[in-house]
């Protein structure tokens, strides 16, 4: 059974039509649960670790310590209050970081005078940690919320810009030729050709922005911050309270995966022509 | 041309069009006069080029690679200037369009086929219109089941036929053939020469076939041009009955008669 359905889902589904779903459901398939076992078994073991006293549930509290945590912090709403504040912070930053990022790589990508006059500039900036402004940050705006804005679009502005920009330096110019000689204005031929070229290069640029965005976002947060998820860790550090050191960690760890699937769920549908992201 | 009577005019495309046959006018006829061109300064390549295609025409121009054979095609269609000389397209329908058919389909992936055929059509019309237009023309290259697929589910000949019919959607008066066929199969490419034959015959138009297959411009071509160091070297007219059948005798021969003109220099 576990050998001839692996290939067939191998296999795109668009070749051969849909099986009919009599059997068994897909997440009881086996090639599905395969790829949790690894997890699942860590878990089970570092609870069984846990409650056996093999390891100090004062450095390291077991899965159920955690769910406990996340359970109060949730009853009392101090999860969600400083959820939706660290929420609030990364789409900010990720908008206006993300926004000029995408600007600057279009400008950039389209004029020649534009590239000229701000790409090296841009570069040289690019080698500058971002993270390494923190001290100037927290002198130039204190830990206020515009030292997190700042930092989380300065980081996510470069993986958008250098991808964007490169995106649209790759389009096909044989493809830009047909469109000319077909007859597409300039407006045409970027909403046509252009931009649909570089999108694929735009959305690897997105994922690693999202990356930096909560990397940054951690960072600042831990380092200065009055609410949001980050705060809450350093908070939980200082009374010893281990589980929800944890419980943060496990938080922003999941934050980031959404973010992601996000990501692949936009590229899956604005990419659907290339075979490269269709089903998977 | 265009200080012919405007009633003349309307009554022939009437009668055109009750025969279901395009406007004999329609086609462009094409006129280089002492057409030179360079590249950067360099040496020329092409050197004085006179040359005279009357409407509706097939003419194939055969060379071998780097004989600037596909420069004369871009410079016939715009896409490069020349250094001196002049080209010009003549017709009763100024507004008369000229299409291009590249070596590679150049489809753009994001766009489905009846998108990608719709794009001959630039903006006139309505979308719905567009399409329409475009399922037609998809049709008439046997299309018709794959328009709403992404061309990177179709074979190489089938993409270079959508190529086509995007070239042809748009009812042209000049189709220009850069190598389109070079790419493909032997079986695909005698396909694709008969359906370019046979939508020539149907619409009219005037077509200029660049290639270095002497078989495929005997096959297809009313006139044969053999361009060398950027200048006519032979000009045959092919005047074999259509449908052409391969390995005929005479054909044959003409074939023969171009190849050695081609390798008599090496």
């Amino acid at each position: 059974m576990a050998d001839s359905a692996l290939p067939a889902l191998a296999r795109s589904a668009a070749a051969r039509p849909a099986r009919p779903a009599a059997r068994t459901p897909s997440w009881l398939n086996p090639s599905r649960l395969i790829p949790w076992l690894v997890p699942a078994a860590i878990i089970l073991g570092w609870q069984v670790a846990g409650s056996t006293g093999l390891v100090s549930t004062r450095f390291m509290p077991a899965p159920l310590d955690v769910l406990r945590a996340g359970w109060q912090a949730a009853q009392t709403g101090e999860l969600w209050v400083n959820l939706w504040v660290s929420f609030l912070r990364a789409l900010a930053g990720f908008v206006v970081g993300g926004g000029i990022g995408l600007a600057f790589g279009l400008a950039n990508g389209l004029s020649k005078l534009s590239e000229q006059l701000t790409d090296t500039t841009l570069q040289m900036v690019r080698n500058v940690p971002h993270l390494s402004l923190i001290p100037l940050v927290i002198l130039w705006f204190g830990i206020d919320e515009g030292a997190k804005l700042f930092l989380v679009a300065l980081g996510v502005f470069f993986p958008i810009y250098a991808n964007t920009l490169h995106g649209i330096r790759s389009v096909d110019p044989q493809l830009i030729e047909m469109g000319r000689v077909y007859g597409m204005n300039r407006r045409e031929l970027f909403w046509r050709v252009v931009l649909p070229g570089a999108l694929p290069s735009i959305f690897v640029g997105l994922r690693y922005g999202l990356g930096i965005m909560w990397l940054t976002l951690i960072v600042a947060e831990t380092i200065s911050a009055n609410s949001g998820l980050g705060y809450m860790a350093m908070q939980a550090r200082e009374f010893m309270l281990v589980d929800v050191v944890v419980l943060a960690i496990l938080i922003y760890a999941a934050l980031g995966k959404v973010a992601d699937s996000l990501t692949r769920l936009f590229e899956r549908t604005c990419l659907a022509w290339n075979p490269a992201y269709r089903n998977g | 041309m265009t200080a012919s009577p405007a009633l003349s005019f309307e009554t022939a495309t009437e009668t055109a069009r009750t025969a279901r046959r395009p406007a004999t006018g329609h086609a462009l006829s094409v006129t280089l006069r002492r057409l030179t061109k360079a590249f950067d300064g360099g040496e020329p390549v092409i050197r004085g080029l006179d040359l005279h295609i009357p409407a509706g025409q097939f003419v194939a121009i055969v060379g071998r690679s780097g004989c600037g054979k596909s420069t004369v095609l871009r410079l016939i269609l715009g896409l490069e200037e020349p250094t001196s000389g002049l080209v010009s397209l003549n017709g009763s329908d100024t507004r008369a369009s000229k299409r291009i058919m590249f070596q590679e389909p150049r489809l753009l992936p994001w766009a489905r086929v009846v998108d990608n055929v719709a794009v001959g059509l630039g903006r006139e019309g309505s979308r719905a219109e567009r399409r329409e237009r475009a399922r037609a023309a998809l049709e008439e290259v046997g299309l018709t089941a794959k328009a709403d697929e992404w061309p990177a589910t179709l074979s190489g000949g089938q993409r270079q036929r959508v190529a086509l019919a995007r070239a042809l959607v748009s009812r042209p008066a000049l189709l220009a053939l850069d190598e389109p066929l070079g790419a493909l199969d032997a079986l695909t490419r005698i396909d694709m020469q008969a359906m370019i034959e046979r939508i020539r015959i149907e619409q009219g138009f005037t077509a200029i076939l660049v290639t270095h297959d002497v078989g495929e411009a005997v096959a297809l071509a009313d006139r044969i041009l053999v361009i060398e160091d950027g200048a006519v070297a032979l000009d045959v007219d092919v005047d074999a009955p259509r449908p052409r059948r391969r390995g005929d005798p005479d054909l044959a021969a003409l074939e023969g008669r171009i190849l050695d003109q081609l390798l008599a220099r090496t």
